[in-house]
């Protein structure tokens, strides 16, 4: 494949975060969001180009004979080398995920960058201030995120994760005289910061063992001598086991040096995927305009974690203990986050803990994918969420974005009755909670049926779990439907215009993505994405009675929201007060923030900084003053012996004088 | 009876000695000044001495005598000079009142 | 002796030296100033050049363009010159840093004696960077470090006579470790009944120093040259000298002074003395490892901008030390890169905090705030330094740290398996932690500083970074980019230092 189209997709964005970044300030707002929109528009085109390439063309470098799909490294630049064979290389990895992902994040970014052009303007159609600097950050994360799921190494991997992390950064604190969007940003950026030092202790471990970054080469290693295969099949990491057994890795505190490398790169995707401990982040991340929610907090970034196991997929098998942790780790973190997400009242954070809680779907769909169950089904059908929730995760919020536009707040008690003022945002936003839900025929229902086949495959227990998570989020959506949209009438305050509907480049995106939720089921998925290549027909694996069990339970969860929140009534309320405690711990979101709070400052700023910083100019610094101070006291006490009074002179002369003359004597006596 | 030169030395160790004591313990500059001059005499006394009795045909020790009084008559001089115009100054010429340069 | 290039590395400063004696008015200082930087960094440009053609060539010696000529035979004192892969990267940071420096410098008080003393300084650290031979090295060592002590007493600011005399103090009790160390040196440099000699190579070549000896000579050279590269627990003369120094001072004594330490640590402790560093290295890791993450919190509470930015290079200072003691060839590398990092990026930040701190007239972070709407360029100067304080990739300091990371983890390992103990490893985990702590730091401070609310309402009416302000910064913030992005060039640079000579004195 030429090397100049995948080029370009990297290229594109970065040239444009350059541009607008240097010279944005000199452009109109028009001029520069027309550009970015550009920009990003020749991105989509030209990555569904290579991915439909990709997926269609049947060149041989792509399927093999036995129409499996291959790894295939357009281009591996050397760009930092350590020690022979070491190096990290920049390059461009074409596999059925990243593929995929070339699709998702042009379509969801294009989206934004169309959404902004109305969205970060006023009724009267006057641009926000940093209008520019907003779109050359749009474009720096489209490039890093577009590095990331293409990269060739974990490394290269690492650099653009570190680079995401910080276009996030720079995107939620982007309202930054705001001090809640600075102190957000900055939680975000610290807390994904400390996971991913686990990522690179881990990575630190994995070359260490085995010499090489390359994803190709981890899943398969030749026993001796690291020829640089280009063109292997996928999950063939008897290599790696092979490494890994016969050097003599040491067990350390139990578990083997592979299980605690890929734990701890997991914990890179658990700060990235906000996963419980390490989520608090994403919700205060809402601080930032809403379509960079949409794009990095709900669609891209988020997921980049799930992207990663997916990525190292081969290597977690070979340790099922990790895949056992990151089965744990997400099991409670969807319920948890859904819990939360049933009470509360901010519509960014509901849809903010929905994210965290569909991620973890995608991470327990991941921990019990194993071979032997529906051949790897949950590899798929993470993928295949993922896929399906960066569509109606991207609308839903952008959904909210046109609300909040449209009202000036993100509060729903503000909200209430829209469905009349805003139509266009209503059916749109109800074909996003009905994807979510999982109701038959839209998108979220085929994604998240085979998260739960999967899940009974793996034991009873996941899946009765995970049901529940689903009843969750299908009472916790329509709850936040019909109280935005029903309830009681909107009435409109004094001195504002009615809510109405937004601009054609706000609606487009919301009409587009709706379309893709209502008919991105359909798509044989299978087909394209499995965990080693091999086609996989999903119908030879369905399971009607999953299926039969989730509509009914996504059904009982609308239908208790229905119930409950479909008219003013007082019913809410009784359930509050029927479980006071459990409303409040949820409300406060299981005070993991208070706990936060409190490591942060009184331990490690109370107990370990200030102390330092009172020992260093105290202790040592007072130590090295000392000396200073010990050399003038000394001096001082015996700078009286210099009194000046001459006769003192010569009393010393004197005493001297007898002094050595007796000496003297007594010598010679 | 014969004079040996004990006879001299004696009363020059003994002006010496109060030369010293005199130094060290008069804190007036003026008597101070009278002790060095004790001091500086004594000193004469015994080069004379010594050149007449151990070298009588030679003469340097008178010279240096000589020599040694016509210093002490500048010093003196410029002392009194110092200690008038020190007087002037502070209206005082006790050697502790003067710490005005010290260290 | 001008047929040698290197000779003109002090050269060009002492001409400048005159030329600004001679100079009547500012504008004249400023030009001299200018143009013989300009000069430096086009000598040093050309220096690269030709020395990366002459090793494509196959010159495979430690060190090119070796010259000598004596100075004092009967002590067998020479002024020798050569260079490698590090101190070219070297007079390259220097040359940049005094060329931004003198922009950063363009309104001082009394220009004439305050660039005559920073052309003083700079002769005496190119001079350093050039020599080969013990001696001069240790000269131009001191005529890099008298200057410092009037810049800063006279131009500087806060408890000014406090700090430079501490400064001074302490560097100069290192120099006396030093001095001793070297003389030690000298006096074991070569086999019995062979002339002694202070040439570096020679000695190297040598390798006469006995073990006994080197175990006594080693600690003295390294906390000699440690002293100046901040090693904990005498790193306290930094954020006092610092926190007074006026900015040109402050940005050459950490870009470039501070270099000198770790330059020489590598030059002279280890490269003469492998056997005490292998032997001893411990207690200078653990010395090294400690102040890596003690300057990262130590940081997290101060609220002056000179405090938090001078406890953050006893931190990266820490790790370049650090590095060094690995001895492994991937830390090592990792060691320069961070050096030359740290340099402009340091070189960066407290360019920054002079021009807001000549604007805004306070340096306390809680007395300032939203300065991103007042000085933009300014702020934005600031973020991008702090993004490549905390390693963001594409600037300096990721590939700088990644490098040294992997390089200390794979000689910690090394000695994990052999059964060595694990202390390397140990205090290179604790290292990496350091990631997380700058993390903190920096965006306390950019948080503080520059985003939100603005504090003050006098501070409305400050400008924006004049021209040469502009120029300072976004030359140095090209050079940290250019790092970041570029970083094979540069560790191809640093490599060919690692010749088989090398390989073999440090039996790597």
């Amino acid at each position: 494949m030429d090397i100049t189209l995948p080029l370009l997709i990297l290229a594109i964005p970065l040239f444009m975060f350059l541009l607008l970044g240097l010279l944005g300030m000199k452009m109109s707002h028009k001029l520069a969001g027309t550009l970015g929109c550009l920009g990003m528009g020749t991105v989509l085109v030209l990555s569904y180009y290579t991915a439909f390439v990709y997926y269609f063309s049947g060149a041989p470098e792509f399927i093999n004979a036995a129409g499996e799909r291959l790894q295939y490294i357009v281009f591996d630049q050397s760009w930092l080398t350590l020690y022979k064979p070491l190096e990290i290389r920049l390059g461009f990895l074409l596999d059925p995920i990243s593929a995929m992902m070339l699709i998702v994040i042009p379509t969801i970014s294009f989206m934004v960058h169309l959404y902004s052009m109305g969205y970060m303007r006023d009724h009267h159609g006057v641009y926000e201030h940093g209008f520019q600097r907003f779109y050359a950050f749009l474009s720096l994360f489209s490039f890093s995120m577009l590095g990331l799921v293409v990269a060739t190494n974990i490394f290269q991997m690492y650099i653009f994760w570190e680079l995401v992390g910080a276009s996030s950064y720079l995107l939620i604190g982007f309202y930054y005289t705001r001090p809640s969007a600075v102190s957000a940003s900055k939680k975000a950026f610290i807390v994904t910061r400390f996971a991913d030092l686990g990522f690179l202790i881990g990575i630190l471990i994995l070359s260490f063992y085995t010499k090489t970054f390359n994803f190709i080469e981890f899943t398969s290693v030749p026993v001796e001598g690291l020829a640089n295969v280009s063109q292997v099949d996928l999950g063939t990491a008897e290599g790696i086991r092979n490494i890994f057994n016969t050097s003599a890795a040491p067990l350390f505190m139990g578990g083997s040096v592979l299980t605690w490398a890929l734990v701890l790169i997991f914990m890179g995707g658990m700060g990235k995927s906000a996963m419980l401990p390490l989520h608090i982040w994403l919700p205060d991340a809402m601080e930032g305009p809403t379509p960079v929610s949409a794009l990095i907090h709900a669609a891209t970034m988020v997921v980049a974690g799930v992207y990663l196991v997916a990525r190292l997929f081969p290597l977690y098998l070979m340790e099922t203990t990790s895949l056992e942790i990151i089965t744990v780790v997400g099991a409670i973190t969807a319920l948890y986050a859904a819990m939360v997400a049933c009470t509360q009242i901010d519509i960014k954070r509901v849809l903010a803990f929905s994210t965290i809680s569909q991620i973890a779907f995608m991470m327990v769909s991941l921990g019990v994918a194993r071979p032997e169950f529906h051949e790897g089904l949950g590899y798929m059908a993470s993928m295949f969420h993922l896929f399906t929730h960066a569509m109606f995760k991207a609308l839903l919020f952008l959904g909210a974005g046109a609300l909040i536009h449209a009202i000036g707040s993100n509060d729903y008690t503000a909200m209430h009755g829209l469905r009349k003022h805003m139509p266009i945002t209503h059916w749109t936003f109800l074909i996003g909670c009905l994807a979510i839900a999982g109701i038959i025929p839209f998108s979220g229902f085929f994604s998240k049926d085979e998260i739960l086949s999967s899940c009974l495959g793996y034991n009873w227990v996941a899946y009765v779990w995970m049901s529940f998570v689903a009843f969750l989020t299908a009472f916790y959506m329509f709850r936040l439907y019909y109280l935005i949209f029903w309830w009681k009438e909107h009435k409109t305050p004094e001195g504002h215009h009615a809510p109405h509907d937004q601009p054609w480049t706000m609606s487009f995106p919301l009409v587009f993505l709706a379309a893709v939720s209502c008919v991105a089921g359909f798509i044989p998925f299978g087909n394209f994405v499995s965990w080693n290549g091999h086609p996989y027909d999903f119908m030879a694996h369905f399971d009607w009675n999953v299926a039969t069990v989730s509509l009914i339970v996504a059904v009982l969860g609308i239908g208790l929201a229905t119930a409950m929140y479909r008219k003013e009534n007082s019913l809410p309320e009784k359930f509050r007060q029927a479980v006071p405690a459990l409303w409040t711990w949820c409300y406060h979101r299981f005070y993991w923030d208070e706990l936060y709070q409190f490591i942060t400052h009184k331990i490690i700023f109370g107990s370990i900084c200030r102390p330092l910083a009172w020992f260093d100019r105290h202790i040592i610094d007072g130590t090295m003053d000392s000396f200073a101070t010990v050399t003038n006291k000394a001096s001082e006490a015996i700078k009286p012996l210099q009194s000046g009074q001459i006769q003192m002179y010569v009393w010393y002369y004197l005493i001297g004088a007898l002094a050595l003359g007796t000496i003297t004597v007594i010598c010679l006596i | 009876m014969e004079i040996t030169a004990i006879y001299y030395l004696l009363p020059a160790l003994i002006m010496f000695c109060c030369g010293v004591y005199g130094f060290i313990t008069r804190k007036n500059m003026i008597a101070m000044l009278v002790s060095l001059e004790l001091m500086l005499n004594a000193v004469d006394i015994n080069f004379v001495v010594f050149n007449r009795y151990l070298y009588p045909e030679q003469t340097e020790g008178m010279f240096f005598t000589l020599f040694a009084i016509a210093i002490a008559a500048a010093e003196t001089a410029l002392a009194i000079a110092i200690i008038i115009n020190i007087f002037r100054a502070v209206r005082n010429i006790d050697v502790r009142s003067l710490n005005e340069m010290k260290f | 002796m001008f047929s040698n290039i290197l000779i003109y590395f002090v050269v060009i400063p002492l001409l400048m030296l005159a030329g600004t004696g001679l100079c009547r008015n500012i504008r004249q200082i400023r030009a001299v100033a200018v143009t013989g930087s300009l000069a430096l960094i086009a000598l040093s440009v050309y220096t690269l050049v030709e020395y990366l053609g002459l090793r494509q060539a196959g010159a495979t010696e430690p060190m090119l363009f070796t010259d000598s000529w004596t100075w004092f035979a009967p002590l067998n004192i020479n002024l020798a010159v050569g260079v490698d892969g590090i101190s070219i990267a070297m007079l390259i940071l220097s040359s940049f840093i005094l060329l931004t420096g003198s922009l950063a410098s363009w309104m001082i008080p009394q220009p004439k004696e305050f660039f005559l003393w920073l052309i003083l300084l700079s002769t005496g650290v190119f001079g350093f960077f050039i020599s080969i031979d013990l001696f001069t090295m240790f000269m131009f060592y001191e005529v890099a470090l008298i200057p410092m002590y009037l810049l800063i007493g006279v131009w500087g600011s806060g408890r000014k006579n406090y700090s430079a005399m501490k400064l001074t103090l302490m560097l100069m009790g290192g120099s006396a470790f030093l001095m001793l160390g070297l003389i030690g040196i000298y006096y074991h440099s070569a086999p019995e009944g062979e002339p002694l000699t202070w040439n570096l190579l020679a000695i190297a070549a040598n390798d006469a120093i006995p073990h006994g000896w080197q175990s006594f000579l080693f600690p003295m050279t390294f906390v000699g040259f440690g002293v100046l590269g901040a090693m904990f627990p005498f790193h306290t003369w930094s954020p006092d000298g610092h926190a007074s120094a006026p900015t040109a001072v402050s940005m050459l004594h950490a870009g470039v002074l501070m270099k000198l330490g770790g330059y020489g640590c590598f030059r002279v402790a280890i490269y003469l003395m492998p056997w005490a560093a292998t032997e001893l290295a411990w207690i200078f890791l653990i010395l090294t490892g400690t102040s890596v993450v003690y300057g990262a919190f130590c940081a997290c509470v101060k609220t002056d901008l000179k405090y938090i930015n001078a406890y953050s290079s006893v931190s990266h200072c820490g790790l370049v030390l650090f590095a060094i003691l690995m001895l492994n060839t991937t830390a090592m590398t990792g060691a320069i890169m961070q050096m030359l990092s740290h340099g402009l990026m340091t070189a960066l930040f407290f360019a920054l905090i002079g021009m807001i701190y000549g604007r805004t007239h306070t340096r306390e972070i809680t007395k300032m705030g939203g300065l991103m709407q007042i000085m933009p360029y300014l702020s934005v100067g600031y973020v991008i330094a702090g993004f490549a304080s905390l390693g963001l990739p594409g600037l300096s300091g990721f590939v700088a740290e990644m490098t040294i990371f992997i390089g200390s983890f794979q000689a910690g390992m090394a000695d994990y398996l052999a059964g060595a103990g694990s202390l390397r490893l140990v205090f290179t985990l604790i290292a990496c932690c350091s990631i997380v702590i700058t993390a903190v730091y920096i965006l306390r401070v950019v948080g503080k500083l520059l985003f939100g609310p603005v504090q003050d309402e006098h501070h409305r009416t400050l400008t924006d970074a004049t021209w040469w302000e502009r120029l300072s910064t976004a030359t140095l913030i090209v050079c940290v980019a250019a790092i970041g992005c570029f970083p094979n060039f540069f560790e191809s640079l640093i490599k060919t230092t690692f010749t088989p000579e090398i390989f073999a004195v440090l039996g790597m």
